[in-house]
């Protein structure tokens, strides 16, 4: 005898999962908690992926921990040690079990910085001071810097020298500061303020070198923290070297790893900007180039008449409308070749190549009568005299005779 | 034409501006050609620009005077 469901719900596996996730993604103390235990079963993955178990004498806890988190953890996590890892816990569907997918991590009494660290991160995240909707885009051309870091040392000295040699168009001031001990967290909290009353400062680099955990303190404390949050003008942090993340780098509208990367990533790089300019300038002379053609083949177009062929007014009055176009184009590009030769002649060096000046160079002249470029045997009589431009210099002529001749 | 001396930024926006509408092909003749000459002189002028660029550095003392900053000696 078989069972009747038809009455009663049946649930897919999925759905269940899935409703359990939901269930726990909506519970406010598994979104964000601190767990301690000890780590067991440590693998990492080709991926960069870490999972592992976190035990204590009577269970388990699966637990994952993404690339982006483990490449920022501050120790080397082993088999048997114990630990604070900081997460939410979640189901992974795929395997209907719940885990651990941690955020950080540090080892268990280590120290009442680490856990003085932890806390605060995670009361500052829970604040809104780590979200990306709160940060300032940098300017793409910053015309004054302010480097908020200790004037003694490699890291303000590695800072000046890459700025100078990437982009030696922005300015900049070094406000000097502690960067250690007890006063070094009032003081680039002040000086981040204070820089925020000048008008002059668009973006503030503040940081330091590398160093333990206690050297690095001030950009780990609050002050520091809400002075950067607080800040209109866009702060980069630079602290240390690569594995050590502060509280300032979180709040900071960008994380350098380095001082050094700080002032690589502050300022465009000149040659790039050479570049780009080289390229408009190339796509500059290549526009003007085609609507001189485009010009120039209006003109023709008009002296043969084609262009007006299919209209139906009387020939007189064509021949009219023909001449005052004419004229008008000719008084047109002749004012224009004397205006702009001058503009045209400054440019020559990169633009020789495509200036309109260039078709002298190749045998062909311009003849002028006074101010008025002769385009057609209409416009001189026998006995003027023309003035012929050619690529060195003009001759003076005489017309001695005239002819009319089609080119084409 | 007196212009106040325009920053690198300004300077490249209005220069792709230039560039940008000259491509599209819809000026006439005189307008091309004044276009063109106010684009290579922006060009000019940003190549001056880096081309003559020294970098200004600072030190905030703590009455608010600025001094050159000694950059061999921290």
């Amino acid at each position: 005898m078989s069972l009747n469901l038809s009455n009663v719900p049946v649930y897919s596996v999925t759905q269940v999962n899935e409703y359990i996730r939901d269930l726990m993604d909506d519970d406010l103390l598994l979104q964000s908690i601190l767990v301690r235990g000890e780590i067991s079963n440590y693998k990492r993955y080709p991926s960069g992926h870490h999972y592992f178990s976190l035990k204590d004498g009577s269970g388990a806890l699966r637990c994952v921990m993404f690339r982006g988190e483990a490449l920022r953890l501050r120790f080397r996590p082993e088999n048997g040690m114990g630990v604070v890892a900081f997460g939410h816990v979640s189901v992974f569907p795929r395997d209907g079990a719940y885990q651990l997918y941690v955020a950080d991590m540090f080892p268990d009494g280590r120290g009442e910085l680490d856990a003085a660290y932890e806390r605060l991160r995670a009361k500052l995240e829970a604040e809104g001071l780590f979200d990306d909707g709160h940060k300032t885009p940098l300017p793409e051309y910053p015309h004054k810097i302010a480097l908020v870091t200790s004037p003694a040392g490699a890291a303000v000295r590695d800072m000046i020298r890459i700025l100078g040699e990437r982009w030696p168009l922005s300015e900049v001031l070094v406000v000097p500061v502690r960067v250690q001990g007890d006063e070094a967290a009032g003081e680039i909290a002040a000086a981040i303020h204070n820089i925020n009353n000048r008008a002059d400062i668009d973006l503030i680099i503040t940081g330091r070198g590398g160093g333990s955990m206690e050297d690095l303190w001030a950009f780990n404390e609050e002050e520091v923290a809400r002075a950067i949050y607080l800040s209109n003008i866009p702060v980069i942090s630079a602290v240390g070297h690569e594995p050590d993340v502060t509280i300032a780098d979180y709040v900071a509208d960008l994380r350098a790893s380095t001082p050094s990367n700080a002032a690589e990533l502050a300022v465009p790089d000149r040659e790039g900007q050479e570049g780009r300019l080289e390229d408009l300038r190339y796509r500059l002379a290549m526009a003007v180039q085609s609507v001189l053609a485009d010009s120039r083949r209006k003109l023709d177009r008009l002296k043969s008449g084609r262009a007006l062929r299919s209209m139906t007014a009387p020939i007189q009055e064509r021949r009219m409308l023909t001449d005052s176009l004419r004229r008008r184009l000719d008084a047109a590009m002749a004012g224009q070749m004397k205006d702009r030769r001058a503009a045209l002649g400054r440019c020559a060096a990169g633009l020789d190549a495509l200036s309109p000046l260039k078709v002298l160079g190749r045998g062909y002249a311009i003849a002028r009568a006074g101010k008025n470029v002769v385009s057609s045997i209409g416009q001189a009589e026998i006995g003027d005299r023309l003035d012929v431009a050619v690529s060195d210099g003009v001759l003076s002529c005489e017309v001695k005779d005239k002819e009319e001749r089609s080119w084409r | 034409m007196a212009v106040k001396k325009q920053t690198f930024e300004q300077a490249m926006g209005r220069l792709e501006e230039i560039v940008n509408k000259l491509e599209q092909g819809d000026c006439d003749l005189d307008q091309s050609l004044k276009l063109f000459e106010e684009g290579a002189r922006l060009a000019a002028q940003c190549e001056k620009q880096l081309d003559e660029a020294e970098q200004k550095v600072s030190l905030l003392l703590e009455d608010g005077r600025e001094i050159p900053f000694d950059r061999e000696d921290g």
